[in-house]
């Protein structure tokens, strides 16, 4: 149990540094930056102003503060769960991220199930066959998916399954066919990663002088693979996940543009595009909460996995 | 010498290497090839030229505002790949040496240093360059200022990680009793040894940040028209894909195969150095 309290405490650690830290730095680069959001939402709203006027709207949004307490007032709003409200949209922030987040937990879901479609018999082949013609297919498709741009590779996608051959709808979301080129753009991206990780375990643990043990006792082939060797390769791969959740958060904007996803990717290119400051850094915000709590997961699920660790013992 | 020849005949032993090499030289010359012989502009709007097929005077066809696309391309590749370089080399010049000194000196500096990054670290670098690009607005310029901003901290942190393993060996400390000054120590014994792995994640990280910049463009974040970085030609041509598909299909290749480039170098590069299998750079 202490050891759980530890690792909780050591994750909230980090979440308050990294918000202190990234809060502050885009703070300090807001007020450097020429530009001016009330000019930005003036402009949104199409209407001629003078300049007293713009006093005015300036104060009451705060602008006239000096920095420190800008910065000070926010970080009183996020202790009460209030990110502010967005400059254009006049909604609080956290409603409309909150709005936003099932559709992208929908995809990164879908992207996931892809994936482990994906990696998990590239990576065995490559590591079973190693040498062999298998292993040069999962190698370059390794290789090939790790050069391939996410948004050209769903282009294609999207050129010959639903423009060429009219199989599936371009873009939009709510029906399962919509699911499943964005789905599946996602998790070829996300897969060489864990296909060379995964191969390169699983060749290691095939050598290691259990794996012998088991054939020595008998056992198939198969049952040898998949209970003692694919399992003793499975902690690297959920660190690896742990360790690009964000990355995915991140990978996942671009093939939210290209397919019209109604999620967090669209909301935050949009914000940034209308400079709307509020949605920018809850966004920040909520995404670095996520990394945090997704890295607190994989933590305590390694206390599952591996009881080892419960007794303080280091593993790789 | 009898070293070096080993060396040499490893290196174009190795297929990634050889495969990189020529896919490389096929590039390069397609873009020296190109720069000297095109006579086209690739900014030179020709209205009652659009969306024309491949043909001997357009080799890849025109664009929707009747702009030479191979022109576009070449032009693009210099840029697409000069930023990539310049962004690298920019994030190793400050991560670098910052990585040796705090891994070398160490103490409470180092500790306070390595906390903030692992703070920052978790995020990863497309949200920060969001965060960044948000903040400064969305320009070609200040997405390349986002990268470094983001990337140097890697190699500060990879670098010190290496100097750690490194510094308690005898030929650094025979060095520190023989009075070397700090600086020469780092500079004749340490980054020799770190260069290696420079290289390496160097080769492999140009080509993600060509994808980076690439996307960025795409989503309308980063380069903007009429610059012809290869994204942004993408997203520029969006609305005509269906009509000419060849408008897709040359820019996403050329940053495949770039980026292909920078995978094989890289990799070539790593067995060549005999880097440890399993180091993985994030």
């Amino acid at each position: 149990m202490r050891i759980v309290l530890s690792m909780i405490g050591s994750r909230l650690i980090q979440l308050v540094v990294m918000v202190l830290v990234l809060s502050f730095v885009t703070f300090l680069l807001m007020k450097i930056t020429p530009g001016d959001p009330i000019r930005a939402i003036l402009k949104v709203d199409d209407v001629i102003t003078t300049t007293a006027e713009e006093e005015k709207l300036r104060e009451e949004y705060g602008f006239d503060q000096p920095i420190l307490i800008q910065y000070s007032r926010w970080l009183l709003g996020i202790v009460q769960f209030d990110l502010g409200e967005s400059l254009i949209a006049n909604k609080p922030v956290l409603d409309m991220i909150m709005g936003r987040l099932p559709a992208s937990i929908a995809l990164a879901t879908g992207g996931l199930v892809v994936l482990f479609l994906i990696s998990v018999p590239l990576g065995v082949l490559g590591a079973v066959y190693e040498g062999r013609w298998p292993d040069y297919i999962s190698r370059w498709f390794a290789l090939v998916g790790a050069s391939i741009p996410r948004f050209w590779l769903g282009l294609l996608l999207i050129y010959f399954f639903s423009l060429k051959l009219n199989l599936l709808p371009v873009m939009g979301n709510g029906t399962l066919a919509h699911f499943i080129l964005p789905s599946i753009t996602l998790g070829v991206a996300m897969a060489p990663l864990y296909i060379r990780l995964l191969r390169e375990r699983l060749i290691s643990t095939l050598q290691s002088s259990y794996i012998e043990a088991a054939k020595a006792r008998g056992l198939r082939k198969e049952r040898i693979l998949i209970f003692h060797a694919l399992r003793g390769s499975l902690v690297p791969l959920i660190t690896m996940f742990g360790l690009s959740i964000g990355s995915l958060l991140g990978g996942i904007t671009v093939i939210e543009i290209l397919f019209s996803w109604p999620g967090m990717g669209e909301l935050i290119v949009q914000g940034v595009m209308q400079r709307d400051y509020p949605v920018i850094q809850g966004y920040i915000l909520i995404v670095g909460f996520l990394v945090v709590i997704t890295n607190l997961i994989v933590d305590l699920l390694y206390l599952v996995i591996n009881p080892q660790i419960k007794q303080g013992k280091e593993v790789v | 010498m009898e070293v070096t020849v080993i060396k040499k005949a490893r290196l174009l032993h190795n297929p990634s290497m050889v495969f990189g090499m020529i896919l490389t030289i096929f590039l390069a010359g397609i873009i020296f090839v190109g720069g000297a012989f095109v006579p086209y502009s690739p900014f030179e709007i020709n209205m009652g030229n659009r969306l024309q097929g491949a043909s001997s005077v357009h080799w890849f066809g025109t664009d929707q505002l009747g702009r030479d696309v191979f022109a576009r391309m070449v032009y693009g590749a210099q840029l697409t790949i000069g930023l990539g370089v310049f962004a690298i080399v920019m994030a190793l010049c400050i991560g670098v040496p910052i990585g040796l000194l705090s891994g070398y000196i160490g103490g409470k500096i180092d500790a306070f240093f390595m906390r903030m990054i692992d703070g920052v670290l978790a995020f990863p670098d497309f949200i920060l360059a969001i965060a960044i690009a948000g903040m400064l607005g969305p320009s070609l310029t200040n997405l390349i200022i986002a990268i470094v901003l983001v990337r140097w901290i890697v190699y500060a942190r990879v670098v010190r990680g290496l100097v750690l393993a490194e510094k308690e060996k005898e030929y650094v400390l025979v060095s520190k009793v023989s009075y070397s000054s700090t600086f020469k120590t780092i500079r004749m014994h340490l980054l020799p040894q770190v260069m290696p792995d420079i290289i390496v994640m160097a080769a492999i990280d140009i080509g993600k940040v060509i994808l980076l910049i690439s996307a960025f463009s795409y989503i309308g974040l980063g380069a903007q028209p009429p610059i012809p970085e290869w994204g942004a030609m993408l997203n520029d041509g969006r609305a005509y894909f269906q009509v000419v598909p060849s408008l897709m299909i040359y820019p996403g290749l050329a940053i495949m195969l770039t980026v292909l480039c920078c995978n094989l170098l890289g990799d070539g590069l790593k067995s060549y150095f005999d880097i440890r299998k399993g180091r993985d750079y994030l």
